[in-house]
């Protein structure tokens, strides 16, 4: 009796297991196939940022908005993490008032195109009072106003098999959202802040607002944006240069 | 009275994570050691509490971000399993609601179990959640209810300082009540011994 006992419980949990190992295995190839799998899903903390990512685009599936303030809700302070970029193209940017600076937009676009500031300006005017938290745990909410990511996806094409928008700012910075985060509505090409234009240590003269996720992903100093179907071949592949600092990619907490 | 296995497996992991989840909490705290209320907070405001820890930023929130969330899914998994398997052998109804006669464990450490599973715990996994702005796009309420979102995390420090504080207090109840004996009957299932101190 007792080894009939123990030879059910050894088969039961052999089924189990292989049960268990089989639906993993299912699993990740969905969530693969569903762009549920962050870029920088290798290594120790994978297993983690993975469970986030997958179950945040999960819950978001139906574009949920970030939250939007008052005007008197504006924080009187708002700091940033240093000085703009000290390059040397960025400082004659900044003394010519950014009348040269061009937004190129390239890779999986039917029309690539380059924007000035004044093309930017002229676009539907999106304007949204955000809260903006540093991963550091401070915090601030500010208006921002700028453009609509997707209005300028669709001027440029954007190719159907799109997985990935990359950008890169001048301070060498670069950074990538998925479509979710490219086609939602709150995701802003700011060129202004509380009703003037963006501040140099703020991103002048474009920045991303991304209010979904942590102040890091809203990349500063905006020179130039890809869009790409894998982010394999990008930079060292782990969606942005946040990983190689040791941050993750994905910032919704 | 001995341990049942479920109890066991989930105790050791929740242990583990919750080493993990502190040690990665003072990491990610280190960057900016200033507690406020409300919605923001940032130097140049008012702070609720200025902790008396230097601000560090010299990158161990970033590893702290990626531990902190991988023992956070670890623990709610954890928890998920304790409860429903605790609900399913009666654990918290004869352990800690209505103790059966004789009584595993006296009033103080029922109330303080079920304080810690049913009242902290949660109060971890809701100002956690109350301060990621993917979640509270969905749920807004989760941060709203609480103050702002810069309440939520003084709280989510409050209430993890209480847990800490049950940590050692726990610890210390066992190393009182013969430290091997009570350890050993946690992670083999063995009979602890007679002098019942649990904490």
């Amino acid at each position: 009796m007792n080894r009939l006992i123990t030879r059910r419980k050894v088969m039961t949990t052999a089924l189990t297991a292989l049960g268990g190992a089989s639906g993993l295995a299912v699993a990740a190839r969905l969530a693969a196939r569903y762009g549920l799998i962050p870029p920088d899903h290798g290594g120790l903390y994978g297993a983690g940022e993975t469970l986030t990512y997958a179950s945040h685009r999960l819950l978001t599936t139906r574009g949920s908005l970030a939250r939007e303030f008052r005007p008197d809700q504006i924080s009187k302070v708002a700091p940033v993490n240093g000085p703009p970029p000290q390059a040397f193209d960025y400082q004659q940017l900044l003394r010519r008032g950014f009348t040269n600076w061009r937004l190129d937009i390239d890779g999986l676009v039917s029309r690539p195109s380059s924007f000035s500031l004044g093309d930017l300006r002229r676009f539907p005017v999106s304007t949204q009072i955000t809260h903006q938290a540093c991963e550091e745990g401070w915090s601030f909410i500010a208006e921002w106003t700028g453009v609509a990511l997707s209005h300028v996806l669709n001027l440029a094409g954007a190719d159907a098999r799109a997985k990935y928008v990359v950008f890169y700012a001048y301070d060498d910075d670069w950074e990538s959202i998925d479509m979710a985060d490219a086609w939602h509505p709150q995701t802003l090409l700011a060129y202004g802040m509380n009703g003037a234009d963006l501040p140099a240590p703020h991103g002048a003269p474009l920045r991303l607002r991304l209010p979904r996720q942590l102040g890091y992903k809203s990349i500063k100093y905006l020179a130039q944006i890809t869009v790409v179907e894998s982010l394999k071949d990008v930079g060292d592949g782990t969606g942005s240069s946040a990983p190689g600092y040791g941050y993750s990619w994905y910032a919704g907490i | 009275m001995r341990h049942s296995a479920l109890v066991r497996v989930t105790h050791w992991l929740t242990a583990g994570s919750f080493v993990a989840l502190a040690v990665s909490g003072v990491a990610i705290l280190l960057a900016h050691p200033r507690l406020y209320w409300g919605e923001t907070g940032a130097v140049g405001t008012p702070s609720l509490i200025d902790l008396p820890l230097p601000f560090m930023l010299t990158g161990q929130s970033g590893w702290g971000r990626y531990l902190h969330f991988l023992s956070a899914w670890m623990l709610v998994l954890t928890g998920i399993l304790y409860v429903l398997g605790g609900l399913r052998t009666r654990h918290f109804k004869q352990d800690l609601f209505s103790a059966q006669q004789p009584a595993k464990y006296n009033g103080v450490q029922r109330m303080t179990y079920g304080a810690v599973v049913f009242v902290l715990f949660p109060s971890m996994i809701w100002t956690g959640l109350a301060m990621s702005p993917a979640v509270t796009s969905v749920a807004p309420a989760l941060v709203t209810a609480l103050g702002g979102q810069q309440s939520a995390r003084t709280i989510h420090f409050v209430v993890a300082v209480l847990l800490v504080g049950f940590l050692i207090g726990h610890v210390a109840m066992v190393a009182f009540a013969g430290f091997s004996r009570h350890v050993a009957a946690m992670i083999l299932g063995g009979e602890p011994p007679a002098t019942e101190v649990h904490t």
